[in-house]
Order: C-alpha cells, then structure tokens, then sequence
C-alpha cells in the first residue's frame, strides 16, 4: 500500500468527535467510532444497520488531508467514494487528499469489506465528519484573522473571511489553534449540504488506486518480503475437508519427508491440527525460496486418513437436494405471506419448474497468501483481508494472543469477490512461523485456489406458481435447498424460521426468495443441505443468494407470463407496487416496489424490449429479469440481454447486454458504472461458463484448463445505465449487476429457440439436448 | 548461476536453471510487479517481454531467458508514462489492479506489431488474459485509445 506517514494523533474518546489539542506541529486526528464493542463477531459486521462506522482523518501543517479508512481496496475504489464524501463537506482541495489503510483499530470503524454495503455505510459519517471539521477549521481560522465566524467560509482548504482575508489549513493545524469536541448527537445533527449543492459527491474522480496499479508498484499481500523470509507450501490432503494424517504405533503422524530432503532449498516441514475449523489439517513445506517449497510439497509423503468426505460427489449433494426439496418437512420458512398452501391447492392453473446451480469458484487471480512473522510478542501479518474485524481476533485466539498483539497490516486485495473474507491463509503462515522461527510465507498455488476454496454453494430450487381464472399469479412457492455460508461463518446471523422454531435460517443464501412482488400468497422455504455443508465448505461468492434465487425466480416468471398469455414486463409491473409489505419507509429502500417497477420499465424502453421481443427473427432473442440485492440494502437491477442460438451446437452467442441500475446517489460515476460492467460480466461468466465438480471429496478442477472464467473474446458489448438521484442514501454497486444476468439469458434464449433452460452453466451441450427434447 | 539482462540492466542469479523465470523475478529479484496467477500459462497474470515479444514468465525457465533482453512492467516506460499505461489510467480500467501488469504488457506487444488492431485481432492477441474483475470493456477501449494516440505520434 502506498506508504503514508502518519503524524501522532490526538488522545481518542471512543464516545465523542475530537478535535484539535494536538501538540502544534505535530498534526491534528479527527476520529470518531460509535461502535459499543468490537468483539470481533463476524455477525456484528454483518449487520450493517447496526453500525454507524465514521471514517477518520488527519490534516498535517502541510496541508496533507489523510483519510483513514477500515475498507479494503479490492477494485471498487472505496477509498475515493468515501473521500469523496469527506471532502464535499470539509471543503479542502482534492490535490491534498491522500488515502490510508491503517491497521485495524476499533477508533476507525467497521474493518469488513463486503455485501456492497461500505459506501452505504460510509457516507453519511464520512459527510458528518468533514462538516464538523469545516466548522472547527472555521472557527479557529475567524479567531486568526479577527472576524466573526459567520462572516468566514471555507474553501479548498482555506477559511476565508470578509475582505478576502485568509488562512489555510495547515496554517491553522500547525499553530495548534484548532480545539472542539463534538458528540455523537452533535454530529448526527450536523448541517451538511442539499445534493443540489454538491460539487465533489456524484463526480466521476479518477480513482486514487489506479496509478499505481499500471505501473506495478501496488503492493499486494504477495508483494512483501521480509530479511531471513522462508516459504511455505502446503500439502493438502486429497480431500477438501476432513482429512488427517494417519498415526504410526509410535503416536507419531505418517509423514515421510525423504525426498522433499533431496530439493535443494527444504528446510523441513510442520505439521498442524487446524485449530479453527476451516480446513482439517495442514503439512506444510518451509523452505528457502518457492519453487522449492512447490516441488518439496510435491514430494512429502502423508498417509492421510480422508475421513468421512472421502466419498462424496457433487451429484450426490444434488441428488439429497432434490431429496430434501421433495419432502415437505424439511427445512422452514424463510418469507410468508398469506396461505400459499391453500391457494395453491385451489388454483386453477398450477406451474412448477426445478432451478440448479453448481458448485463456483472464486478464483481471484492473486493466489491466497499469507506473511506472518512474531517479534516482540506482537504476530504481524500482510494478507489481503475482507474481515479483519474477525480475522484479528481468529488470530488471536489461535495463537494465544490478545486481538491488539496481531497487526494485520493492509495491503491491496488482487481480487476479493468474497473469497477473502475467510482467513484459511493467515493460520497456518502464522501457526508456521512460531514453528519455524522466522518469517514464514505461504502461498497458494492455482489447484489449491480451487481445492481449497470456500464454494458457491450446489443449489437446487423448486417454484411452484397458482393462477386464477383471470390470470393472475394468486399463490407462489419458493424451495431453496443449498449449503448455509453462516453456518460456518457467521452463526450469530442465523434466524429462526417463521413456522419452526428450531429451523434457522440462513438469509445470505435465501435472500431475492423474499422478492417485492405482491403475490397474495407467498412462501419461501429454506432448506439446508448437510452433505454440501460438510464436503462443500460455503462460502461468500460475488452477490451471493440473490446470484441463485432470482435466477430462479426471474426465469420463472417468464414462464408463467407466457403461459398466460401476458407480456413479461407488463406481468412483472401488475405485481410490484409499493403497498402492504412491499412499500417501504425506510431511507435507503424509501419507494419500496415502486422503484424496481421504474428501472423495468426504464431497462425496456432503452432497449426497445416490446419492439424486439418475441419479433427478432429465428434464433434471436432478448430477455429481461429484474433484481433487488438485498431486500434490506436494496440496490434495484434491471438487465437485458439479447442473443442469438446456434441450433446445431447449441451454442448461445449474446451480443449485448444492458444493465440499468437505481443506486439511490452514486457517489463516484465512473466508477459505479465500472463496477456495474465488471459485475455484469461476472454474471455472464457463471451463465455460461463456470462450473466446478467434485468427486470423491475433492474438486475435479485444478487450473482455467478445466475451469473457463469469461475472457475478453467472450464478452459482448455492455450497455450500462445508472440512475443516480442526488439526496438518496447511496447502495452498494459492487454485487447488484451479477445477478440479473443468468435469468435474462434464460428468457432471452427462450424467445430466441422456444426452450428454456434451468440448469446453470447454459453450455452448448445442455442447449442442444433441450431443443432436441 | 546465470546473467539476466532485465530492463536494461544486468543481473546475476544463483538459482537452478529450471527455475520458472517468474519466481527469479518476483522473489529473488523481488520486482512485485509480474504477478503469478496460474502457474501453468493459462492467465496471463505473468507476462512479461522476451526480445519485444510477449512471453508468459512462468513459463520460460531461468535457462532460456538467461542472454535475452526481458522488460518487466517496471522498464516497459522508465517514467511509468507508456502510451498503454496512459490510456490504462484515462480509461480507468484496473479494479483490482493485480491481472493489470499481464494484460498491460501484452497490449504494449500487440500494438508494437499491430498499431492499428480490429476488435477481432484485440480479442485473440489479449484472449490469454484472464481478468477476474472482468474489465474487458474498458481494456478494449484503452488499447483503441492507446492505438490512436500511437499513430498519430
């Protein structure tokens, strides 16, 4: 990370705004943290309206105005939305903005990077802050130049008084003159700027992440290098989860490291229970330099015991889905409205269609890694991270340690998508450098990205649709059977069903099942898969749940629009409507219904959906499907995609893909907009393309030779369109866009060649086998 | 031990000839900027220039870079200002930033053969670049912008 010097700070009340009473010279904080405890539950994190984290900054004499922010850089450029809030209200000149990465401390908020919620909950405490700031700064500087306050403004880092008198900043800061303490309520009610006011919030600013990273001098966890560094390359057991080395008579594990002895560089290998729980077990090769830990890896011999995972299959945890969905006592309700049961029993017209989903993969391009390193009773450690704020204390408790002993330094993230808010890296570096006594780096190699992960979850997904006489959808069943991400990672966020009471439910793997149509009567029921949980570890994949449910749901209503002779637009417009529990007061989703109705209707009329649809000639198509990640968080997805089909291979080709998306305020244009793309795409890569396997416990794919992230020659035009409306709460933008690309594919290749898959990838093979069906 | 010539200057490496010529870089050398993604040729994330040409480091030995001119991302422009490198920030492509390198020098190799690439030549010369941020609009928008401004140049 770029390296900032930070100047000594100011004493921190965790209960107040401080300003100011830094010695002279020396550099003024401004922080703040409402948090009542940081304990490290990864579930506190995660419940992102119970937090009001307020970044923090420093101004130096200089003039140098430092943010500190908790949030990971991982491509979203989250350091220069939130600045950017910070500096429209503090007034300074952009050119003195620097951004920092500090080591997580409770006194700069909420260190967890993920749900596209950072600028969501970034925003409005960024804006307090830099209001409450220019006002001290102004303050101070009316004192200076012998002026009223109200006489003063403030501008690009100077307090300017009647007359055009001024005083900067740094002039302000360095003779110590600047001295306020706010408290929270004080801020709360800090006067901040109309949207129409803004000249910094809503801007397309270059991001301040970028430069570095053309000219290769960004620093990523893998970037560092410490003096008498050792290497560790784990030797994984041949399946994922559940496997340990077998004991001798002797008690002694069976490990034979003869001939990793004969590589050149080896220096001896460790051996660990995992103590945590991720993983099972790890034998880890330490040697001088990598190359030689890879091929001593290679070469230790480990009798493993593959335990009780040794046979599972990933059709056999689709197959106990199937099982599971068929019985009607398993699982609870997750969403429930009415008396589904009885209207669906009653309906005249009744639908249904099973939905899958396979096993994903991550697949960051930079490998998971890991440097730790002891001194002085303190564990450093430079590993990219989502979740430091449990990441921290897992360490801690690991290696016997207070959570204020491990540094876990920030560094670049080489591509997050979910993957790094697991710490399965930073255990056995750290575990192996005690061990070993010297700094210890692990790195993975790309078959332990995919061996090693935390997946996607196998999802199977069963719909069940009742419509009256007139045609309107009176009764809809949601099933969802899938692997828990929670269960493991955050069980704090576990709710009970709302019918059985000793049923808990996961949202992050059920949330888009409790969509903003108004169907009368609406069940959505959330069954966990036990073989996946155990064999699959679930993790956290780019948009998570809403990237399952809504392809079924999506595609779905398309089916029964169809079926009812009624328009796909005008179906899905007839249902959302901001009324019962569909509206909303609540800011950030204020409009409720309302506002996924008007990006459909905006989506199709950009794209000219009614003159295209079901009129594009043979083997073309265009569908749409809507979205809102997350109910509670709501950022509304409008995508439409066109295509065409190769009835003779099976092949889909899409030649555009439109991405309308209402994200309450952007706060920085472009890049809002570049996430939209890269996450529309994504999208398109697990329609098309993504699919990992598992055989006797352990995945089939090792490298993008058998595993086919989307690439350049892949991807159509995308047509990105945001509606921005200045005033709104920003929502996230990282995740929403790969959610409503697999079900427009679905309609578009419906309307395209008449028949409509289910079963993510849509590969060639699966295509042709439906049109000769 | 070995002499590697690398952007412009001389370098001596003690380490075994089979050595993938990523890891002489990244670690022994420790220039950060060539990352390791794939180590088997499949992502790009490597790339680097052998004699002007693109080459996957991680898949060229010590041995056979050894006496060839190679240029990393740190010596592909010595003021970080290559036309690529401008059109990469005037189009704000990278997100994550860590495929970047990779797909910056092998658009630097393109446009050295080819100043004035189709879309079809940009898909299949930069196919072998993984970007998992998926950027790929706008790495397609700054290699035509590079490739204006190299030509009127």
């Amino acid at each position: 990370m770029d390296t900032i010097e930070r100047t000594t700070e100011a004493p921190v009340n965790r209960r107040s705004f401080l300003i100011g009473t830094a010695a002279a010279g020396a550099g003024l904080t401004f922080s703040y943290s409402l948090l009542p405890a940081v304990t490290g539950s990864a579930s506190e994190a995660f419940a992102a309206n119970n937090w009001t984290p307020v970044p923090s900054f420093t101004i130096e004499p200089t003039g140098i105005i430092t943010l500190h922010t908790p949030k990971s850089e991982m491509g979203q450029h989250v350091g220069t939305a939130i600045a950017q809030s910070l500096m429209e209200e503090l007034e300074g000149d952009w050119r003195d903005l620097r951004i920092d990465y500090p080591d997580p401390a409770p006194k700069y908020g909420v260190f967890f990077t993920a749900g596209s919620l950072s600028v969501l909950t970034s925003f409005m405490g960024a804006a307090q802050a830099g209001a409450a700031g220019r006002i001290a700064l102004i303050e101070a500087g009316a004192k200076q130049l012998g002026q009223n306050a109200s006489d003063c403004h403030a501008s690009k880092g100077w307090v300017i008084g009647k007359g055009g008198k001024k005083i900067s900043y740094g002039q302000l800061v360095a003779m110590g003159k600047v001295d306020k303490v706010y408290s929270p309520d004080d801020l709360k009610k800090m006067p901040l700027k109309k949207a129409a006011q803004y000249t910094v919030v809503g801007k397309p600013i270059p991001a301040l992440d970028i430069p570095p990273k053309v000219v290769g001098r960004a620093n990523y966890g893998i970037d560092y290098f410490l003096p008498g560094m050792v290497y560790g390359k784990i030797a994984r057991p041949p399946v994922r989860i559940g496997a340990k080395p077998k004991k001798g008579a002797d008690g002694k594990e069976l490990i034979d490291d003869t001939e990793a002895k004969k590589v050149p560089g080896y220096l001896q290998f460790v051996s660990f229970a995992d103590p945590f729980g991720i993983n099972t077990h790890y034998v880890i090769a330490i040697a001088t330099n990598f190359p030689a830990a890879i091929k001593a890896a290679k070469a230790i011999k480990v009798d493993w015991d593959l335990g009780p995972n040794a046979d599972v299959s990933s059709d056999q945890i689709l197959q106990h889905a199937k099982d599971l969905v068929n019985d009607p006592n398993a699982g609870g309700a997750f969403w429930l409205i009415g008396d589904p049961k009885k209207a669906l029993a009653a309906a005249p017209l009744k639908m249904e269609a099973e939905f899958i989903t396979p096993l994903a993969s991550h697949q960051p391009i930079e490998p998971m890694n890991a440097l730790a390193y002891l001194e002085n009773g303190k564990l450093h450690i430079y590993s990219g991270s989502q979740l430091q704020i449990a990441h921290q204390p897992i360490m801690a408790g690991i290696m016997g340690m207070k959570p204020e002993n491990v540094l876990l330094h920030q560094v670049y993230i080489g591509g997050g998508f979910g993957r790094r808010l697991e710490a399965d890296a930073m255990v056995p570096a750290s575990l192996a450098a005690r061990a070993v006594g010297k700094p210890v780096k692990v790195i993975y190699t790309r078959d332990e990205e995919f061996r090693n992960d935390f997946y996607r979850t196998i999802t199977y997904q069963r719909l069940q649709a009742g419509v009256d006489n007139k045609g309107n959808l009176v009764a809809l069943q949601h099933d969802v059977c899938a692997a828990f991400s929670a269960v493991r990672a955050a069980p704090d966020l576990l709710k009970p069903s709302i019918d059985k009471k000793n049923v808990k439910l996961d949202s992050t793997s059920l949330d888009g099942s409790n969509s903003w149509y108004g169907v009368p009567n609406y069940l959505s029921r959330g069954i966990q898969n036990d073989i996946g949980q155990r064999a699959t570890p679930p993790g956290f994949l780019r948009s998570v749940s809403t990237g399952w449910t809504y392809f079924a749901l999506e595609s779905f209503l398309d089916e029964v629009a169809h079926r009812t002779g009624k328009d796909p637009v005008e179906f899905r417009l007839s249902m959302l409507k901001a009324v019962g529990p569909n509206k909303s007061e609540v800011p950030m989703a204020i409009g409720g219904a309302d506002r996924i109705a008007a990006v459909i209707k905006k989506a199709a009329q950009i794209t000219d959906f009614h003159k295209k649809h079901g009129k594009m000639g043979p083997g073309r198509g265009i569908g749409l499907a809507a979205t809102t990640h997350f109910r509670d968080t709501p950022t509304w997805t409008c995508g439409v995609v066109e295509l065409s089909v190769d009835r003779s291979t099976g092949q889909i080709m899409v030649h555009k893909i439109t991405t309308v998306m209402d994200l309450g305020q952007a706060v920085n244009m472009d890049g809002a907009k570049s996430q939209c793309e890269g996450g529309t795409l994504f999208g398109l890569s697990l329609a098309l393309y993504e699919k990992a396997t598992m055989h006797h416990g352990n995945l089939d794919q090792t490298n993008f030779d058998t595993y086919f992230p989307l690439r350049i020659s892949q991807a159509p035009e995308v047509d990105v369109h945001i509606i921005s409306t200045p005033g709104l709460p920003p929502v996230g933008v990282g995740e929403p866009a790969v959610t409503t690309v697999a079900p427009a594919v679905s309609n578009a290749v419906f309307d395209a060649v008449g028949v409509r898959p289910r079963d993510l990838p849509f590969t060639p093979d699966k295509i042709k086998a439906l049109l000769k069906a | 031990m070995r002499v590697l010539t690398i952007n412009g200057f001389s370098r001596v490496v003690d380490m075994p000839d089979d050595t993938p010529l990523l890891w002489v870089i990244r670690e022994h050398l420790q220039m950060t900027g060539t990352k390791f993604g794939c180590g088997a040729g499949l992502c790009g994330a490597c790339t680097v220039h052998m004699n002007g040409d693109a080459v996957r480091s991680c898949q060229t030995s010590l041995e056979e870079a050894a006496g060839q001119e190679i240029v990393t991302i740190e010596g592909l422009d010595p003021a970080g200002n290559h036309p690529v490198q401008r059109a990469w920030i005037a189009e704000q492509v990278p997100q994550c930033g860590y495929c970047q390198s990779g797909q910056i020098m092998q658009a630097a190799s393109l446009l050295q053969k080819n100043p004035n690439p189709s879309d079809a030549e940009i898909g299949k010369a930069m196919n072998g670049n993984l970007c998992r941020c998926m950027t790929y609009v706008r790495i397609k928008k700054a290699i035509k912008r590079a490739s204006a401004e190299m030509r009127k140049a």
